[in-house]
């Protein structure tokens, strides 16, 4: 179910540390194009893999007779080599706008494409696929809206097959997904494409697409939890994904996944986590996620400890994600007695202290989520007191982040108002101390003094 | 980051919830200049938080992209004919039979022979062309059931179907619902009239009365009377509907050269 059928790789020629210093230029080049608003722009994407793909080959701009003449080619040639060529031409052609502006404005295009897609040519299905690709890349939003109907017929027919997927299937499906994130990316989608989606029965497919269990297919959970993303923090209208069961499918997967991860060592599953992540923790800051009756709620504590397993599997495999997991955390603690007892049941306090040494965004993190379980009250504290929270929050004192120390000060405030000894052990501890070095900080002031004043006289 | 033993188990467990302390909160914890209070987080899609997990997401797909020049290795096998009577398809690759029965010859109807990509297509095919009491109902009452499953419109006829498809769900809106062909078995007199009557519509739309069919020859239009304008031939290659438009017969004669 997890395995993940990668293509061919293309042979090495070059260097291990050639390669890390490319991975490096390439990361760099895209944190600079999302800081520019520019990461939704395809370019990037196709550029590099231009190159590489195509090796030079320059894309031309064709005009109507000759893509009708592609298509025609595609659909009826009676050499498969021939259809499938004809199909390759087109999609290269669909690199450049003025092509896919005439594409689509040719009558019945998108809908032979779509037929091509449909049929049972497993090698004309996916070409027609990657020329979906191409029209999903552009830069146009009405090339883009022109494939919006393609794919939700698409995902009507793939899913009438969904008792029975079958490899091209699965590609094809993977690479529907993929052209509808393409779509869900784009500037005017909050206002014009995620409204049709909602209104659609996309978004049911979209979460039959994420259920656990053997059916389920990586490459393809992948691209739709990435949609179901960009639908949701688009915030148009998630009341109504989690009326269509969004936040259970989502908790089963995420306890799929831990399951997963425990299991298999390398299969690309940091790829899930990070959208599943994502959509979890937005949806739970919907009123409708706190709807009384307990059904639309998210409840079940093995959510946590699937959030634990994956956090150490972040940790080893991508700790840039655990943010995100710790976000969810917040999340799932902040307003829940349920979950903050959870937290200290299952002995995962401890795990969560250990976190406090990865970064600053982290150790504010963890140090939140503490307090989301230390404010509920003396039978909290109780249970996280004594052990290895002091050192640890002496440790963090250190810091000269503000940001982690003022998370620092907010706990300890807590802690000595709930937890009888608490500030006794501090100042033994040469809490003072660790308090001075920051008398001087705007932002920690007041609270460094109320805090010496309180360690002092109770 | 070492995490308890427990754990593990407790994830392969039972859903539940566990029971919360008792929550006792000091109003002096939330007095200046101490200001924590607990509170769920939201992102909007252009937040910096994000940074990280949309460029190792990026990165990702740009690795995707450049495999996708690369043909996928498939496995060869001797080349076998499809078992099915009179089907003589040839093939040398498992996938691809697989791909091939699976649509052409898995959900067929036993009364007219179409076949459908799905049994819940070929289960609404029979029902509404070879059921006469569903043409008795269909007078009197919506009986032509929304072709998305999960959704439970109904509707007095196809194209009232047809045209919910379109606008509700987003099919395409010249979306061909059907192929009607010369009688091949037995089919209920009153179905075929249907369709002739259907299409004999004064908006120029092609015939429908069929869920979506699998086309699985070259099939001639229907017959259209002297005078009506044909106004969808051009349009929609007849080999091409709803499904699979390969003609039988087709011998994979290609052999793809795995190393390029």
């Amino acid at each position: 179910m997890w395995s993940r059928q990668r293509g061919r790789l293309k042979p090495l020629c070059c260097g291990v540390e050639e390669l890390r210093c490319r991975r490096r230029e390439r990361e760099a080049a895209l944190r600079k194009a999302r800081r520019e608003q520019q990461l939704v722009s395809k370019r990037l994407l196709r550029d590099e893999a231009l190159e590489e793909a195509e090796e030079g080959c320059v894309a031309m701009i064709f005009g109507e007779a000759e893509i009708q003449q592609f298509l025609q080619l595609a659909q009826r040639g009676t050499e498969e080599k021939e259809r499938e060529g004809a199909l390759v031409s087109l999609r290269r052609g669909l690199q450049r706008p003025e092509t896919q502006q005439t594409f689509i404005r040719l009558e019945g295009s998108i809908r032979t494409l779509v037929g091509l897609l449909t049929s049972n040519q497993a090698l004309l299905q996916l070409e027609a696929a990657r020329c979906l690709h191409e029209l999903s890349h552009s830069e146009q939003s009405a090339v883009v809206e022109a494939c919006l109907p393609a794919t939700s017929y698409l995902l009507t027919y793939l899913s009438g097959h969904s008792s029975d997927f079958i490899s091209p299937h699965l590609t094809v499906l993977e690479a529907l997904g993929y052209a509808l994130s393409q779509l869900l990316q784009a500037k005017e989608a909050p206002e014009k494409i995620i409204p049709s989606v909602l209104g659609s029965t996309l978004p049911q497919h979209m979460l039959q697409l994420l259920q656990p269990g053997p059916k389920l297919n990586l490459g393809v959970a992948v691209e739709f939890a990435w949609c179901l993303h960009y639908i949701i923090c688009s915030q148009v209208n998630n009341a109504l994904l989690i009326t269509q069961g969004a936040l259970s499918t989502l908790g089963l997967l995420l306890l799929d996944l831990a399951g997963a991860v425990q299991r298999t060592e390398d299969a690309g599953l940091e790829l899930l986590a990070c959208p599943v992540l994502r959509c979890l923790s937005n949806l739970l800051t919907e009123a409708a996620a706190e709807a009384v009756g307990g059904q639309l709620q998210l409840r079940d504590e093995r959510v946590v400890a699937a959030l634990f397993i994956l956090l150490q599997f972040l940790l080893q495999k991508q700790p840039s994600l655990l943010p995100e997991g710790l976000w969810l955390l917040n999340n799932l603690t902040a307003n829940s007695p349920s979950f903050c007892t959870s937290l200290l049941s299952l002995d995962l306090i401890e795990p969560l202290l250990h976190l406090l040494s990865v970064s600053n965004v982290v150790s504010v993190l963890v140090l939140t989520v503490l307090c989301n379980v230390a404010e509920k009250g003396p039978a909290y504290c109780q249970r996280l007191w004594p052990g290895p929270l002091l050192s640890s929050l002496l440790d963090t004192l250190a810091f000269s982040d503000t940001e982690v120390v003022g998370q620092s000060l907010e706990l300890l405030q807590l802690l000595f108002l709930y937890q009888p000894g608490a500030a006794q052990a501090f100042l033994q501890q040469s809490g003072l101390q660790a308090l001075q070095r920051h008398e001087e900080v705007a932002q920690l002031q007041d609270r460094v003094h109320a805090l010496q004043q309180t360690a002092l006289h109770g | 980051m070492q995490l308890p033993p427990a754990l593990h188990a407790r994830l392969a467990g039972a859903p539940g919830s566990a029971e919360p302390l008792p929550v006792e909160r000091d109003p002096a914890a939330r007095t200046a200049p101490f200001r924590f209070a607990p509170r769920p987080v939201r992102f909007p899609r252009e937040h910096d938080f994000f940074e990280e997990g949309d460029v190792q997401r990026h990165l990702y797909l740009q690795d995707v992209l450049m495999q996708v020049g690369g043909a996928p290795e498939r496995p060869r096998v001797p080349e076998f004919t499809c078992q099915v009577a009179g089907c003589c398809q040839v093939f040398d690759a498992l996938e691809d039979y697989e791909h091939h029965y699976h649509t052409l010859h898995r959900n067929v109807c036993s009364f007219c022979k179409r076949a459908f990509p799905s049994g819940h297509l070929l289960d609404t095919h029979i029902l509404e062309w070879h059921d006469s009491l569903f043409q008795i109902l269909a007078e009197r009452q919506d009986m032509y059931q929304c072709l998305v499953e999960g959704c439970t419109e109904k509707f007095r006829t196809s194209r009232d179907r047809k045209e919910h498809l379109v606008m509700r769900h987003l099919y395409p809106a010249d979306f061909r619902f059907d192929k009607p062909r010369k009688s091949r078995g037995p089919v209920m007199p009153g179905a075929a009239e249907q369709v002739l009557a259907e299409a004999l519509g004064d908006d120029g739309v092609p015939s429908e009365g069929d869920a979506m069919e699998v086309c699985s020859e070259h099939v001639e239009p229907p017959p259209v009377p002297a005078g009506e304008r044909r106004a969808y031939s051009h349009r929609i290659p007849s080999t091409i509907c709803f499904g699979q438009g390969a003609s039988r017969g087709f011998k994979r004669a290609k052999k793809r050269n795995k190393h390029q």
